[in-house]
């Protein structure tokens, strides 16, 4: 059968560049980087370079690079990491309604603990303004935590305005560009950014291992105690091939940004109006400021499980906000914090284009979620037309 | 996630439509995840000569509406109301545990076409 992957939001296939330069790390480069001996100097060699490569392809120092288990560490520390090092009577914390749980659930964690925490609405395109972040701080503000881009809906913040305002009023900036990296130019030296995370695995790279961009001078405090690693603030022997492979893998990301680019951007303005074209289906996020592989949309009167089981029953695999794939009474929160009633949230269907796509996959999947929603608005009992 | 009997009726959902004439209609809505289901049935003698569904909701909704369709189609309207939820969930041999609140609306649909077909005669 024909299977075609549109779930690059889920997670990314690994380039063949980046299993490469990771084998040897699974084989016979098997030395700690913390050790004296040969064998530790060749690993911790390929440390350096990895961290070099990511801070170039970022705009910063190595020295600012802490490399971590993922996206949801690498959020759980910069967010629990200040916290813990705040100053007394700064315990205030700001994030929005539509973050990704590695960041929501660790703020409200904080909140259950003692602290402040301000959870700002968003916007019918699911975005924070910068005048609601400058509204939100007060005297007792140490952090605000916005994504760039929002994994569900593709919808791209303010950021830099965002994280002005926090410089101007000396306030900590947090960002989640786990889905970002390989869409978003990044010159960090540059930009009122104090913390960043991402994650190899949304970006070709392998699963399991993600960065925190730290700023020269910032106060983080360790949350996992151990040995003296990553500046003891992710203490732990490190993941060398994981570690190897993100730096493979941003490095190629980053150059074949422009290329990538204009490539999904063919692909999303075929898919967007077909699936518009098919009638009663509704744009997700921001028209323009998204990102260029995100296409979110919701198939009014039906439901989106049953649209995913049919559609991957033809090859076709994307993901839904829809309640019943979450497992969950409430579909996804970041369509209702924009305002969706639970109906349309229930239909909604997000694709998530890759740099193996093609024309033609778009062809056929436009075909495939016709007939698809043809069939199951047939049996809608709120569809009678 | 779902086993093939699950996926055999989610394919090939039997009874689905609307029905012209019903002699009873149930819909039930779980207004949380927003599964919706409407039973129509047909009554003669006191038996369910026909029933036909439409439902609004995830794979387990709708094999749990086809199976129940089956189920009933040919029982008096005092053996169709014994049936339980439960029932519905096991004669598909089971329902992954955070679905069964899915499959939930199946026997509550009927049970109402039930008593709006008695409230009618
Ligand atoms: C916006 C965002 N943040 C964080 C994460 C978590 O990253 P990881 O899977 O590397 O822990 C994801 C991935 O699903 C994400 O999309
Ligand atoms: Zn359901």
């Amino acid at each position: 059968m024909k299977r075609i992957y549109m779930d690059h939001g889920a997670t990314t296939p690994m380039r063949e560049e980046v299993l490469e330069a990771m084998l040897p790390f699974l084989g016979e480069k098997y030395g700690n980087p913390s050790s004296l001996h040969f064998f530790g100097r060749e690993s911790l060699k390929a440390l350096d370079v990895a961290r070099e490569k990511t801070a170039s392809c970022l705009g910063c120092a190595p020295e600012e690079i802490l490399f971590t288990s993922g996206g949801t560490e690498a959020n759980n520390l910069a967010i629990i990491g200040v916290a813990k090092g705040s100053p007394p009577g700064k315990n205030h914390i700001i994030t929005s309604a539509v973050e990704h749980h590695a960041v929501l659930d660790t703020v409200k964690f904080l909140g259950k603990s003692g602290y402040d925490i301000t959870i700002l609405p968003v916007d019918e395109y699911g975005m924070v303004s910068p005048q609601q972040v400058e509204d939100a701080i007060t005297e007792q503000t140490i952090l605000v935590s916005i994504m760039t881009a929002n994994n569900e809906v593709g919808t791209i913040m303010p950021f830099e305005e965002i994280g002005g305002v926090c410089r101007e009023k000396g306030v900590y900036f947090h960002t989640d560009a786990v889905q970002a990296i390989g869409h978003i130019h990044f010159n960090l030296q540059s930009q009122p950014i104090d913390f960043l995370s991402l994650s190899a695995h949304k970006f070709y790279g392998p699963k399991g291992v993600g960065v925190l961009y730290q700023r020269r001078k910032t106060k983080l405090e360790q949350i996992c105690y151990g040995g003296g690693q990553e500046r003891k603030l992710r203490p732990g022997t490190e993941n060398m091939p994981g570690i190897v492979g993100l730096g493979k893998a941003i490095e190629l990301a980053v150059a074949n940004m422009p290329a990538n680019r204009e490539k999904l951007l063919r692909l999303r303005d075929q898919l967007i109006p077909g699936l518009l074209r098919i009638g009663d289906v509704r744009l997700n996020g921001h028209p323009e400021k998204r990102l260029p592989g995100n296409i979110n949309v919701s198939v009014l009167f039906v439901e989106g499980e049953s649209l995913l089981l049919h559609l991957d029953l033809k090859g076709i695999a994307l993901s839904s906000g829809s309640a019943c794939t979450a497992g969950s009474l409430d579909p996804s929160h970041v369509l209702l914090a924009m305002g969706l009633d639970h109906q349309t949230a229930q239909g909604s269907l997000r694709f998530t284009l890759g740099r193996d796509n093609t024309p033609e996959d778009i062809d056929y999947t436009l075909e495939a979620v016709r007939e698809t929603a043809h069939n199951l608005r047939a049996m809608s009992p709120i569809y009678r037309k | 996630m779902y086993n093939e009997k699950v996926m055999e009726h989610f394919q090939n959902p039997r009874n689905v439509g609307e029905m012209v004439d019903p002699g009873g209609v149930g819909e039930v809505g779980n207004m949380r995840c927003g599964d919706i289901m409407k039973i129509f049935i047909k009554v003669e003698d006191n038996i369910i000569q026909d029933i036909k569904f439409l439902t609004f909701g995830c794979g387990a909704a709708i094999a749990s509406s086809s199976a129940l369709t089956e189920m009933v189609k040919g029982k008096t309207l005092d053996e169709a109301l014994l049936i339980t939820n439960k029932d519905v969930a096991e004669e598909l041999g089971g329902l992954p545990a955070p679905k069964l609140h899915c499959s939930n609306l199946a026997a509550d649909a009927l049970h109402k076409a039930i008593e709006d077909f008695r409230a009618k005669q």
